[in-house]
């Protein structure tokens, strides 16, 4: 897949992945693997991302003793979720237009 | 791998990472293997699923700019002594050009594997130009009756034709070539800049 293509869909998969709760490293990895599968590196670099760009925060919580590092979606985040569900109705028409010789062949 | 040999490599693959940055990566990777011991791994299983070092530290380092690596790498050998900073500027006649001279020399290095590729593309250019200009001979030909002349014409031009997109081909995997070693002797660099001394 297209590099910035699959980039910007991973961003809006690891919001959607903290949207209903507040979420960790790992259990974000285990719920998207059904999916997709994200490594552990990759998955870093989009967190910092997105907290870099103000669309999550983050806290330590302590944890059986240790601590963990949770992920808390922001508005803008929440935004940026629903920005793309508006994306994504434009690139279905697009989607339509590419192939549409092909569902006129059939 | 245990938890702990895999961090004593990480370890001497970033050390002269920004401290700041480390922390937040080792304590990420800390949590990720903690998180799937908890899980019901076992420690060796929990360390071979987030990767093996080698890997985690390329990506990183490739994530990382290199002045930041260089900046750190002068800030960790800030504590020089009296007589070493006297050496230093006394010596920097000698060393500054020098050190101009070697970076200049790798940059024309450089430089110079992209004039080669860019003359091949030149060549290919001229190919291609003579391809077209033989077809067009071609039709001269046939205007001027001259059949044997007119066929030369043709299997010349479809001779620098092929000869043009076979070249065009080898040019971009050349060209691609020399972008990966690009990327790959920066990456040496950059490790080269973080990796522990020994």
């Amino acid at each position: 897949m297209d590099i910035q293509l699959k980039r910007g869909l991973l961003d809006v998969c690891v919001l959607a992945a903290i949207k209903s709760e507040d979420s960790y490293g790992y259990k974000i990895i285990k719920d998207m693997k059904p999916y997709l599968e994200l490594s552990e590196s990759t998955l870093y670099t989009i967190l910092k991302r997105l907290e870099m760009a103000n669309l999550l925060v983050t806290r330590t919580a302590e944890h059986g003793g240790r601590l963990r590092k949770y992920y808390h979606i922001t508005p803008e985040g929440l935004a940026r979720i629903e920005e793309f569900r508006e994306d994504w109705k434009e690139i279905q028409s697009i989607y339509q237009f590419i192939t549409r010789e092909e569902q006129s062949n059939d | 791998m245990t938890k702990l040999e895999f961090f004593n490599e990480l370890q001497s693959r970033l050390d002269g990472l920004p401290k700041a940055e480390a922390d937040e990566r080792f304590s990420f990777y800390h949590e990720m293997i903690d998180d799937r011991i908890e899980d019901g791994l076992s420690e060796e299983e929990a360390v071979a699923e987030v990767g093996t070092p080698e890997e985690i530290a390329n990506q990183i380092l490739s994530e990382i700019p290199l002045s930041t690596l260089v900046k750190e790498k002068v800030k960790k050998n800030r504590a020089l002594r009296g007589w070493e900073i006297v050496l230093l500027i006394l010596g920097f006649p000698l060393w500054f050009p020098l050190l101009i001279a070697a970076l200049v020399v790798i940059l024309s290095i450089y430089i110079s594997i992209w004039a080669v590729v860019l003359s091949l593309y030149a060549v290919d250019l001229s190919l291609a130009l003579c391809a077209v200009a033989l077809v067009v001979g071609m039709f001269i030909y046939l205007f001027q009756g001259n059949i044997g002349g007119a066929l030369m014409s043709l299997g010349t031009g479809i001779l620098s034709a092929g000869l043009a997109i076979l070249l065009f081909i080898g040019c971009v995997a050349i060209s691609k070539g020399i972008i990966v070693l690009t990327k790959k002797s920066l990456l040496g660099v950059k490790s080269w800049f973080v990796r522990k001394e020994d």
